[in-house]
């Protein structure tokens, strides 16, 4: 295997001269064989899984199973571990309802704020409906968990620790050791949110170290409208279900129901079937990519934007780039003095088709830990080069001459 | 491609900050916040017979919201609180193409008309103007 990024760029048709797409962290855009094969199955083996018995219904089942078990290769974990949602943000919800329904006064679950609001609201829910306290973890100003901070944090009524696997704002990667090492001493579980590092390659999550584990497939060039919710087997067994309806269920009569074993009694009515295949499709297409070639492109290109930032502010003198230094995720946020990051993403659309994204980025909590009122985001992905980073610094450093005056 | 949303007349408007600060004494008055970016906007409105006598503003936005609060304090003082209160719904109808962009003493506002084809920007400029609504709302 190598990295050929034109050969790797022909296979997204959006990918049209003009469009520097650097919003991936955002949603990342979909490969022609990923379509292809959710095309294919619409077009030649689409029925509902799990209850129909004719041949059709057989095979799109073992298509949606298939898929599973190919999830939960990726994750070295077993497939019976693996539930389909809607989406990291269904997952995570999945997880606050069936974990909370466990808990109530007296127990405490610790958030932070570097999070997604995906990873804070669900929470906040739960915190109103249960009684159960929300303990915050604060953010360094370099935008990293302040795990310094996490044992003050702690007690024998610590249930959950729920935070992110890396920021879809700082790109700072989480320290999981430390993280599963405090939660494991306070006895309580480890959830990680990891939509923005599973968008650049599945973890191994029997190494990780986490309890539960949250992603979605529109990240990782895969559809919309699926996600997954990853947890052990004997945690999943102790959580009730968020939602009930067909699938979810053993037995239903007047007296009551009693629900399904998971993965089944966490999906709820007509599964993403499509959606399914579609995440199997572009795990493999991602598999035949050089994972430590990628890693090293585009680190390479996120240093390109950090140092073309710091150039720009040379003379500006008014950016500040959010985030850690050394290794980080593939994105690089920053905040402008004197200009409206909505602003300045219209403007270098505008000018040279760069596609940025603007604002709070579901983060506020953290913005408001930083000081800033939002930020510019500027996310790669495989597709990602050279000339984008080249049009993304001219287009910033034009729109900043115009805002800035 | 064209850059026609930031036309010099809207970037002049924000620049003018025409109307922002506060009121003494103090108006009427209401915040809206932008669930998008986070912008807010608060405006403060004094009235008196049925009329706008002051209006001033305090905006945390983009050039457009900016603009637009700008664009508010110019028309403001003197017009019809009914007129000021209907002010989002004739701004939103002109922007999704429904209408044509205002004339007479609501002309001022013919400059965002560039905003229309950007469906994600509307709120921007109908932040200021609907804090404004619901502050007049209080009274």
């Amino acid at each position: 295997m190598n990295f050929d990024l034109a050969a790797i760029r022909r296979q997204f048709p959006v990918l049209r001269p003009g469009l520097h797409y650097l919003d991936s962290a955002a949603s990342s855009q979909i490969p022609a064989p990923v379509i292809a094969a959710m095309d294919n199955f619409q077009r030649g083996g689409r029925a509902n899984i799990a209850r129909g018995v004719h041949r059709l219904a057989e095979r799109a089942t073992e298509a949606y199973e298939g898929a599973r078990s190919r999830v939960a290769r990726a994750l070295n974990v077993a497939a019976d571990e693996i539930v389909f949602t809607a989406g990291c943000t269904a997952a995570l919800n999945i997880a606050a309802q069936g974990l909370g329904s466990r808990w109530g006064e007296g127990d405490e679950i610790v958030i932070s704020e570097l999070d997604h609001h995906s990873n804070i609201v669900p929470w906040q829910i739960l915190a109103v409906r249960s009684g159960v306290r929300l303990r915050w973890l604060p953010v360094t100003q370099e935008g990293r968990l302040d795990l310094d901070a996490l044992p003050g944090l702690l007690s024998p009524r610590t249930r959950l620790i729920a935070v992110t696997h890396g920021s879809n704002v700082t790109a700072a990667i989480s320290d999981v050791p430390r993280l599963a090492a405090a939660a494991r001493s306070a006895g309580a579980l480890l959830l990680l949110d990891g939509a923005q590092v599973a968008a650049h390659g599945l973890p191994d999550l029997a190494a990780l170290g986490c309890d539960l584990y949250a992603f979605s497939a529109h990240k990782l060039h895969g559809p919309t409208g699926i996600g997954v919710l990853w947890a052990r087997r004997a945690v999943l067994e102790s959580m009730a279900p968020a939602f009930g309806g067909g699938g979810t269920i053993a037995r239903v009569a007047k007296s009551g129901t009693i629900f399904a074993d998971p993965p089944a009694r966490f999906e709820a009515g007509t599964p993403p079937y499509v959606e399914a295949v579609g995440l199997g499709a572009a795990i493999d297409w991602r598999a035949t990519i050089d994972r430590n070639a990628a890693d090293a492109h585009l680190a390479r290109l996120t240093q390109r934007l950090v140092d073309g930032l710091d150039a720009i502010d040379r003379q500006r003198r008014a950016i500040r780039v959010l985030g850690p230094t050394g290794p980080r995720l593939p994105l690089v946020s920053f905040a402008v003095r004197g200009a409206h990051t909505h602003d300045i993403c219209q403007m270098v659309d505008a000018s040279h088709g760069v596609a940025l994204r603007g604002g709070h980025h579901c983060a506020q909590p953290l913005a408001d830990a930083l000081g800033v009122e939002g930020s510019t985001r500027i996310s790669l992905a495989l597709h990602s080069g050279d000339d984008d980073v080249d049009a993304a610094l001219a287009a910033i450093d034009q729109a900043l001459g115009r805002l800035l005056r | 491609m064209s850059d026609d949303l930031y036309p010099e007349a809207i970037l002049r408007l924000a620049q003018s900050a025409r109307g922002a600060g506060r009121l003494d004494p103090p108006g009427l008055s209401a915040t809206t916040d932008s669930p998008i970016c986070g912008d807010r906007a608060t405006v403060e409105v004094r009235a008196e017979g049925g009329k706008v006598r002051a209006l001033a503003h305090a905006v945390r936005g983009c050039v457009l919201c900016r603009a637009a609060a700008a664009a508010l304090a110019e028309v403001a003082e003197g017009t019809a609180t009914a007129e000021i209160a209907a002010l989002p719904g004739r701004i939103a109808a002109m922007l999704k193409g429904e209408s044509q962009a205002p004339s007479g003493r609501f002309a001022a506002f013919a400059v965002f008309a560039p905003v229309g084809p950007h469906r994600s920007r509307h709120g921007c400029v109908l932040l200021p103007l609907r804090a404004a609504a619901q502050a007049l709302d209080k009274a």
